[in-house]
């Protein structure tokens, strides 16, 4: 039975009738065409798939759908709303090089955001604690860590 | 990677969800964090015909602290929430260590510690420190509400004490004597974020320089997490030295039974059991002698 339920997502709200097996990855990629956010292992250990519910990064592949109504979800396509600025993570992840295939890059960067949410100047032991449930299978890392480093910079000048 | 089909219901009080349970009965499975659930759903390992949530009955998520009573930790209280909160950080430093090293950011944003414990798995992170420190389970069913010793809730790998009609509402734990300190250990692959090779939590109580009182429990290495009694009798009543420290190592690798699998191999377990048991034992000493 579909339960009818609303998502507020970036700051829009979605109505929408979803069967209880759907998980949040499935409805923001096959319902609501938000793409950004990948689906890799679907067990929780790559982070492809991050997302941030009220402002905390979960695994959107072992989320409910319907757990997370009501809730505040972001997704990379919120990190840039307008579509044509960047934000200052995307930018430093361009900047550093710290996209290879890309894949796992909307993961890390709302990670980067969620670790820039707690703490705006990480040292490197607590952004690589912070990225350590993602996996990069181009094993870019060391540039990711820098960008998330640099993202820290940028957001504290502007 | 699509979930089998389930009914799924958001009870909001423990009652209601009770009621559910009991008329549910045997296809019903219990949803907290999800972290483990689902993804055992996922790998066609379980298939529940009903799941029922917890995280909407207001103040299961509650963590409670009073220096009589102790800590409650409510059976929906996040990982992070119990690694960050400043009265586990004050009086229960091996208990938030061991949320901390549970998994990685996003599980303990989504997952629970009485989760942990209830899908009971040998090397849950969250189960040796509890044990040590004589924690408690308080459970709610049918007949109304029990509270059970968490060294008699694990049955076997994935098994717990819970009739099918209870839940686990919250873990209680004493508050600890000031002359005791608490360690947690483990080591895996990854080291962050993966299950433990192997996981050692440790209460000593000492008097002086003397140990008058002594729980170690190791993880990964038994079908539950064991009681190493023998490793407990040789630092009774001895000074913690370096030696007697050396000593329980030894004891502890060879009471440990483990197995091999895909995470170590048994020869490997049982040489980080003698270290890790080391190592807690020289941190809950030191933690009681600065207490």
């Amino acid at each position: 039975m579909k339960h009818p339920i609303e998502l507020k997502i970036n700051g829009d709200t979605y109505s929408l009738a979803v069967d209880p097996w759907r998980t949040l990855n499935e409805v923001l990629r096959e319902d609501l065409n938000l793409t950004g956010t990948k689906l890799g292992c679907g067990s929780g250990d790559c982070g492809a798939c991050t997302v941030l519910v009220n402002g905390r990064s979960v695994s959107s592949c072992l989320t409910l759908a319907l757990e997370v109504q009501g809730k505040e979800i972001q997704t990379v396509e919120g990190l840039a709303p307008s579509g044509s600025e960047l934000h200052p993570i995307q930018e430093a992840f361009v900047e550093t090089g710290a996209i290879q295939c890309g894949f796992c890059t909307s993961g890390m960067e709302m990670s980067a955001a969620y670790i820039l949410s707690q703490n705006s100047s990480p040292t490197e032991q607590e952004i690589r604690e912070g990225l350590s449930g993602h996996l990069c299978r181009c094993t870019g890392y060391i540039q990711i860590v820098e960008a998330v480093s640099e993202a820290a910079n940028k957001m504290k000048q502007s | 990677m699509t979930l089998p089909k389930f009914e799924y219901f958001a009870p909001e009080s423990l009652e209601e969800a009770q009621q559910l349970l009991l008329n549910k009965a045997e296809g019903a499975h219990l949803l907290a964090g999800g972290t483990d659930l689902l993804v055992k759903m996922n790998h066609g390992l379980l298939k529940p015909a009903s799941l029922i949530a917890l995280k909407h009955i207001k103040g299961l998520e509650e963590i409670t602290f009073d220096p009589k009573n102790g800590l409650k930790i409510g059976a929906t209280a996040l990982l992070a929430n119990v690694a960050a909160h400043p009265d586990i950080l004050e009086h229960y430093p091996a208990v938030a260590a061991a949320a901390r090293e549970t998994a990685n950011v996003q599980i303990r944003n989504m997952g629970t510690v009485a989760g942990n414990l209830c899908n009971a798995a040998p090397s849950a992170d969250n189960a040796p420190t509890l044990l040590a420190m004589n924690a408690e389970v308080l459970i709610s069913g049918a007949k109304g509400e029990r509270r059970l010793p968490l060294d008699q809730f694990f049955k076997g790998p994935g098994a717990n004490a819970l009739d099918s009609d209870e839940i686990l509402s919250a873990i209680l734990v004493p508050a600890p004597d000031s002359d005791s300190g608490v360690s947690y250990q483990h080591i895996s692959a990854r080291g962050k974020v993966d299950i433990s090779a192997v996981c050692v939590g440790v209460m000593v109580r000492m008097e002086g320089d003397i140990c008058r009182d002594v729980r170690i429990f190791l993880g990964a290495v038994a079908p539950v997490p064991m009681r190493a009694v023998k490793t407990e009798a040789t630092v009774l009543n001895q000074q913690l030295t370096e030696e007697i420290i050396e000593k329980a190592g030894i004891a502890a690798l060879d009471e440990s039974q483990p197995i091999t699998d895909v995470r170590s191999s048994a020869d490997y377990r049982k040489k980080m059991v003698a270290v890790l048991t080391r190592r807690a034992l020289t941190e809950a000493r030191d933690r009681a002698l600065n207490s």
